[in-house]
């Protein structure tokens, strides 16, 4: 097969970093309401009924958007498999904790309203919460982490060796960033309950909402402050060649203080949209939650989280996983990708069923629309939750 | 198997996969009997048809939930146990996992909500081809999985790139209509379907027994046996493409299944019976069946198939020769970067490039494997043998229930074509106590083609022990700790879930839709005389 030299190796691999982005706004845009709703669901529902209802909204659509974090997981095996590897293994603990807090969910959504008592609706409303604000913290701490970069070294061979455990995470840095996170989501998920929900439960989902934002703006904006003030950046040192081969060993790499974070941003101005769209999304679902616009609201704080994510990539580019103690095996955009050939194998993949999918998720949220309406779920209408 | 940091990983990717595996055969087979039903029920326009979709597509959802979520833990663990694994191989196994999320998983998971949450949103042909995208979008999952399971039995189409110290893709077609990968799944799927048939059977089996449900319960049954005749002749036909393919690429585990330790004239016996013994290398008490392996393993009567120590003996030759690859890889590897490769050293490695991973076996025991002794070899020649016991016992218990759920479908299918579907109680009784009983067959069958693997994460290309991450053992054991606490409460929570949701029974039709109810809802006589499918 030759057909893959149509696109250049540096083409693709520029791509699919722009597509690595594309899957995790993706996934903190669609899996970031309901995580978002899982977090208020004991805080927004006071009475059982309250309760389903907040549920209820999620019911049809939570599994369709796990599928993104799934996709992730998949798409970055495949183009990015160094970047698999090596995160995953050193995360370890912590992608384990995500991965328990998640599997309570299908559960609880599925088996809260079996049972009648009121201990065994309660347990099961804190495992929904737990299993949306582990996975919102722990994202946004192994963001925070990689932006430090990472204690991780490569053999010879490319075995890799992590020399750090699950509480080296829980540094300054990775804390806030990892409420940067929760923050966004509970403003996210605070505009879906304002959209699907009325009356008093809706003014709550408002309530939690204004607060998620005015968080959201104000974490992000410390985060940036102490990424230039705090946090050491990275950079090639030696020749970049671009369609080399994924060896990360073959170039040097070192550590500046200082805003080495913020250079992309000098040198090519227009990346700074994305920062500022994380605090304009913010500010106008902000507004948007005040003034009660209830579907554009949804849309600017989907804008916010997606300019706070690509701002991670943006500072970052053209690293992905720098490492902290070995730096000279950072992972990059152009030495820890996949082949030539599975590169655009995968992006054919993608340009043929990522718009399929877009589109028919578009169609399940149409037949959706409305908001939930308590009376049909006492009476036990469409499999309610 | 020792109990280092290797066979912790090993047993937690085998409790996680093993747990997976209860529940996605079901999945795959009660998406499509489901559809079927809504499918009768939109051209006869029945009721009945649509309560038994509702009722079944209940089970199917309290089944699909935690099938997603287990799914997550198997996306995420190859690189989190898995992570040389996942860097030396992620360019060729990394796409079917990601082109299985982008064209069947997210089918799946996105139409599952519109299957529940849609009956009155939608039109009765819409949610019908929703329903069939479900189905759908299950097997084509299977497909990819299976495409990425059968690249490590059988890995073709990639090549080891010396710059990048990992297998990358020669041939992408080669690697998604691998034989192995195609074998597998229609083998795996048909395994599904058998599953869900002998679910739905015993399920309809315990309805008509307690005289309850009775009409649908019987539906469900003739429905259920004519699917799980079909699927369990497909199991037992197509697992033996894969018994034929596995004695071309996976000789050993044909062997080790087999107990075979020496090879025999050909053609050779099949052992029904006996006790494999790895110290002794023989298999005690053995019963054999003349010329049945043979026929199997090859489909001819002159054809040979090798025994373990002549596999043996092949290995240590092939990590001798792995040894020259290795070498020359290895001095490849010290030229400065991006500097030219002499031509001879390339051929030097690609002589014997098929062969790296048989060096690689003795990573075990040495750091650098060109310096190992022959002690060495011999026992890395030995590491190839599998456990054999646990293959001989658990393919023996997969095949005979193999032939068992042919019989029992047999048989129903035969009572209901001549509408006696209650006229013998006491083979109800056997549905309702042979509902375990796939689920065993299923489970034996993975740890047949996967414990059949070892010493091997690729067959012939990456060893386990190689392929693991660098983790602490106490880390190991507190996530498989974790996983088995969790992963036992929901099974008990989901158990007691589906058996409450069988003693309740159908939903009665008219809530929702008044004026819609069937005529034949609650009439007890209407019930015990209403016409099989076949007649309406």
């Amino acid at each position: 097969m030759i057909l893959h030299t149509l696109l250049d190796y540096d083409v693709l691999r520029f791509t699919w970093w722009i597509l690595l982005g594309v899957l995790l706004v993706g996934f903190a845009v669609t899996d970031g309401f309901d995580l978002g709703t899982g977090i208020l669901l004991p805080f927004i529902g006071k009475t059982d009924l309250e309760r389903r209802v907040v549920i209820n909204t999620i019911g049809p659509v939570w599994e369709g958007n796990q599928v993104w974090l799934i996709l992730g997981g998949g798409a970055i095996f495949a183009a990015w498999p160094q970047l698999y590897a090596v995160s995953f293994s050193g995360f370890y603990l912590a992608m384990a904790a995500v991965l328990l807090a998640l599997i309570l969910r299908p559960v609880g959504f599925k088996y809260r309203s079996k049972r009648d008592s009121v201990q065994w609706r309660s347990a099961w409303d804190w495992a929904l919460f737990v299993g949306g604000f582990v996975p919102a913290l722990v994202f946004g701490v192994a963001m925070g982490n990689v932006l430090q970069g990472v204690p991780f070294r490569l053999g010879p061979e490319m075995q890799i060796y992590y020399d750090g455990g699950f509480f080296a995470l829980l540094n300054p840095f990775g804390v806030l960033a990892g409420l940067v996170s929760v923050a966004m989501l509970v403003m996210h998920g605070s505009s879906w309950l304002a959209l699907k929900t009325d009356g008093v439960l809706a003014a709550r989902a408002r309530r939690f909402g204004i607060v998620g934002a005015l968080a959201t703006i104000a974490l992000f904006a410390v985060a940036g402050i102490a990424l230039w003030g705090f946090v050491d950046g990275y950079r090639i040192t030696s020749a970049i060649f671009t369609n080399g081969p994924s060896n990360p060993l073959l170039k040097t790499v070192q550590a500046h203080a200082g805003g080495a974070w913020f250079a992309n941003y000098a040198a090519h101005p227009w990346t700074m949209a994305a920062p500022a769209a994380g605090f304009i999304g913010a500010l106008l679902a902000l507004l948007g939650l005040v003034r009660r616009w209830e579907g554009s609201t949804m849309i600017f704080s989907g804008v916010s989280i997606a300019g706070i994510v690509l701002s991670v990539g943006a500072s970052m580019f053209p690293f992905i996983l720098p490492s902290s103690i070995q730096p000279q095996a950072s992972l990059t955009v152009w030495d820890a990708s996949s082949s030539h050939m599975t590169l655009f194998i995968m992006l054919v993949g993608t340009c043929i069923f990522l718009p399929v999918i877009l589109l028919y998720t578009s169609w399940v949220y149409k037949v959706l629309w409305g908001k939930v309406n308590p009376a049909d779920i006492s009476a036990g209408k469409s499999h309610a939750y | 198997m020792d109990l280092d940091v290797v066979g912790l990983s090993r047993l937690q990717f085998a409790l996680t996969a093993l747990y997976h595996f209860i529940f996605i055969p079901l999945t795959l087979g009660l998406s499509i009997l489901v559809a079927i039903m809504e499918t009768v029920y939109v051209m006869s326009g029945r009721p009945i048809w649509r309560q038994m979709t509702k009722f079944w597509g209940t089970l199917f959802g309290i089944n699909f939930a935690i099938g997603v979520s287990t799914g997550l833990v198997m996306e995420f663990q190859f690189g989190m146990n898995w992570s040389y694994y996942s860097h030396y191989v992620g360019d060729v196994f990394g796409a079917p996992l990601a082109l299985e999320g982008l064209m069947a998983f997210f089918l799946e998971a996105t139409f599952v909500g519109m299957f529940f949450f849609g009956w009155d949103r939608l039109s009765k042909v819409a949610h019908l081809i929703v329903t069939w995208l479900v189905a759908l979008g299950s097997n084509l999952s299977a497909l990819w999985i299976l495409i990425a399971n059968g690249w490590m039995q059988n890995p073709v189409g990639a090549a080891l790139n010396p710059e990048t110290m990992r297998m990358e893709v020669t041939d992408f077609y080669a690697v998604i209509t691998n034989p192995v990968a195609q074998a597998k799944f229609v083998h795996t799927a048909s395994a599904g379907y058998v599953v869900a048939s002998m679910f739905v059977l015993g399920v309809s089996a315990f309805f008509i027994l307690r005289g309850r449900h009775v009409d649908l319960a019987k539906r469900s049954l003739t429905v259920a046996a004519a699917f799980g005749l079909a699927a369990s002749l497909s199991v037992v036909v197509l697992g033996d493409e894969s018994g034929y393919l596995s004695s071309e690429h996976q000789k050993m585990k044909l062997a080790a299944i087999e107990g075979m330790w020496h090879t025999e004239p050909a053609p050779a016996s099949f052992t029904a019976f006996g006790f494999p013994d790895r110290e002794a290398r023989k298999t005690h008490y053995a019963i054999h069946i003349p010329w049945v392996m043979g026929l199997i393993g090859t489909r001819s009567l002159d054809g040979q198939v090798q025994g373990i120590d002549a596999l043996v003996q092949l290995a240590s030759v092939r990590i001798r020769q792995g040894l020259q690859s290795y070498d020359a890889l290895e001095q490849i590897r010290t030229l400065p970067a991006h500097a030219p490769v002499p031509p001879a050293l390339t051929a030097r490695f690609e002589e014997h490039s098929g062969e790296l991973g048989y060096a690689l076996l003795l990573k075990r025991y040495v750091d650098d494997p060109r310096r190992a002794t022959d002690a060495q070899i011999a026992l890395a020649a030995g590491d190839t043998v599998p456990q054999v016991a646990p293959l001989f016992w658990s393919f023996r218990i997969m095949v005979g229930l193999g032939m068992y759920f042919i019989l029992l479908t047999a048989v129903f299918f035969v009572l209901s074509a001549k509408r006696k579907l209650d006229a013998y109680p006491w083979l109800l009784k056997v549905a309702v106590w042979s509902i375990p009983l796939p689920w065993i067959a299923a489970e034996a069958g993975w740890i047949v083609a996967e414990l059949g693997r070892q010493p091997w994460a690729i067959e012939g290309v990456l060893p386990t022990a190689v392929a693991v991450s660098n983790l602490g053992m106490q880390t190991v054991l507190t996530t498989l700790l974790g996983f088995v606490v969790l992963y036992t409460i929901l099974l008990v929570v989901e158990m007691k879930l589906m058996l409450k949701t069988i003693r309740k029974g159908p939903e009665p039709e008219s809530t929702g839709h008044p004026g819609t109810a069937s005529p034949l809802i609650g009439t007890t006589l209407a019930l015990r005389t209403a016409p099989m499918i076949t007649t309406e």
